[in-house]
């Protein structure tokens, strides 16, 4: 795989939210690219097809979950561990 | 009790993409049945359906809502749209609050459950798509129409086999009648024409391989379509006061259950619901000039429901005309009653009564008037619309001429 976790984290949110991938920054947070609940649930869906990863969310309460949803970057960040645990 | 009338129609099914196509073709008596186009057919041993054709979602719907929408949502939606369109209606302020949305289906979204047990089941995957719960569920499409339209009184689904959509209609015209709101929009969809939904009919053998034949004595069985078609249902006094176009007045309704067989249909449940109809209306049987018939080419309905309509109308039903268009667009399941309701309304408006087509061959039980193969003119005063489910739900709609 050419692209990077951060570059296929950032297509993936970038389609949910009906933008360019440059127009998604790092310290964007989901409310700013107009993802709701459901638009966040279907990137995690998204996340884990294309990475054959489990991402710990829980949409019951999001701020409880392991997975850290704050901003693009801390997404991205999450999940780089769970593909580097993967991979471990 | 309040007047209820209809001033609002659309449509998507196998005879067209709005209500002039489908119209057009029950004049013409155009065949909308043919060969299945899905994943797996040369799976099925019924080959034959109804099936809405050239239809492309991407034209009438952006990515996000494809996402969520099940194709019998899709159906309901592009029907919502022209009927709503029609009645000149914006729901907004108290309007909003009152009018709602009831509308029929039998399986909900079916392809939807279809595609996932396939992934789940057949492609052993351990994972699906986050909406497949709200795109399956049976009120997903009212639910929707609602979204789309500000409706926020009184919503919800029915599911009567195939009579979901006329009892859907019923409680439409119950809810304005007593007053509870000054608009329903209402009918009923399905989308059933998938591999598994197919395969599910193949089971009863009660479906034809080759053609819907209503009432003619060499008929083989029935032949699924889909599709969806929406009415507004509106308070007279609305109507009228607002100057809209009214299409026709819904005057009765009535319900039975023949407690009897799950399957099999009854004589005397059908009749107690053609009666309760006319007596609701406040109608005499001799008014009647035109029944649009549940008609689904099995052996058993066609013959139950003649003898039916013979009880309820004794020499009046040799006067009558009685047609199934089922013949046509196929058995919709939870929408039929909604299509067919559209030829009700054009042999009250346009005095053009829509053809048995595929008759053939008279069968001696099934001696009634049912306008073979070519469409007839005809002034008519009153109709029924017939719907006999499975599991022996019966409802009955009665309507008048504007």
């Amino acid at each position: 795989m050419s692209d990077s976790v951060k570059d296929r984290v950032i297509a993936i949110i970038a389609e949910q939210a009906v933008l360019e991938p440059s127009d998604v920054k790092m310290d964007s947070t989901l409310e700013d690219l107009g993802i709701d609940s459901l638009g966040l649930v279907e990137s995690i869906f998204a996340i884990e097809e294309a990475f054959d990863i489990q991402v710990p969310f829980n949409a019951n309460d999001p701020s409880e979950s392991e997975f850290d949803i704050s901003s693009v970057a801390a997404i991205v960040r999450a999940v780089e561990g769970l593909v580097a645990d993967q991979n471990a | 009790m309040r007047r209820v009338v209809i001033t609002g129609q659309g449509t998507i099914n196998a005879l067209g993409h709005n209500v002039p196509a489908t119209l057009a073709a029950f004049r013409e008596g155009r065949c909308g049945i043919g060969e299945i186009d899905i994943r797996d057919v040369e799976r099925l041993s019924i080959r034959i359906g109804g099936q809405v054709r050239g239809y492309e979602p991407e034209e009438h719907f952006n990515r996000q809502q494809i996402a969520l929408y099940d194709r019998f949502t899709q159906f309901t939606l592009m029907a919502a749209r022209e009927a709503i369109a029609q009645s000149g209606l914006d729901f907004c302020g108290e309007l909003s609050h009152e009018a709602g949305v009831v509308l029929g289906t039998s399986g909900g979204g079916m392809t939807t459950l279809d595609e996932n047990y396939r992934s789940v089941y057949e492609e052993g995957k351990n994972r699906v798509h986050p909406f497949v719960v709200p795109k399956l569920m049976n009120n997903a499409a009212a639910s929707h129409v609602s979204m789309t339209y500000n409706l926020r009184g009184p919503s919800f689904t029915v599911a009567t086999a195939c009579a979901s959509s006329n009892h859907a209609m019923g409680q439409a015209f119950h809810l304005i009648r007593s007053g509870i709101s000054r608009v329903i929009v209402t009918g009923g969809s399905e989308s059933m024409l998938c591999f598994g939904g197919i395969k599910a009919w193949e089971g009863l053998r009660v479906m034809s391989r080759d053609a819907c034949r209503p009432f003619s004595a060499n008929r083989n069985g029935m032949v699924q379509g889909e599709g969806a078609a929406v009415f507004v249902f509106e308070e007279y006094d609305h109507a009228r006061a607002r100057g809209a176009e009214i299409l026709a007045e819904v005057v009765g309704f009535a319900m039975t259950a023949d407690a009897s067989d799950i399957v099999m249909p009854s004589r005397q449940g059908a009749a107690r619901a053609i009666a309760g109809a006319l007596r609701d209306a406040k109608l005499a049987p001799t008014d009647v000039g035109y029944i649009n018939a549940h008609g689904t080419g099995t052996a058993a309905n066609d013959k139950t429901e003649c003898a039916a309509v013979a009880d309820v109308f004794g020499a009046h039903a040799d006067r009558l005309m009685i047609s199934s268009t089922k013949s046509m667009h196929g058995h919709l399941i939870g929408g039929t009653g909604a299509v067919e309701l559209l030829a009700c309304i054009m042999a009250l408006k346009d005095g053009v009564i829509a053809p048995t087509i595929g008759y053939e061959e008279p069968d001696p039980e099934c001696m009634l008037d049912v306008v073979p193969n070519e469409a007839r003119e005809a002034q008519v005063d009153v109709v029924l619309s017939n719907a006999f489910a499975f599991g022996g739900l019966n409802a009955v709609l009665a309507l008048r001429r504007a």
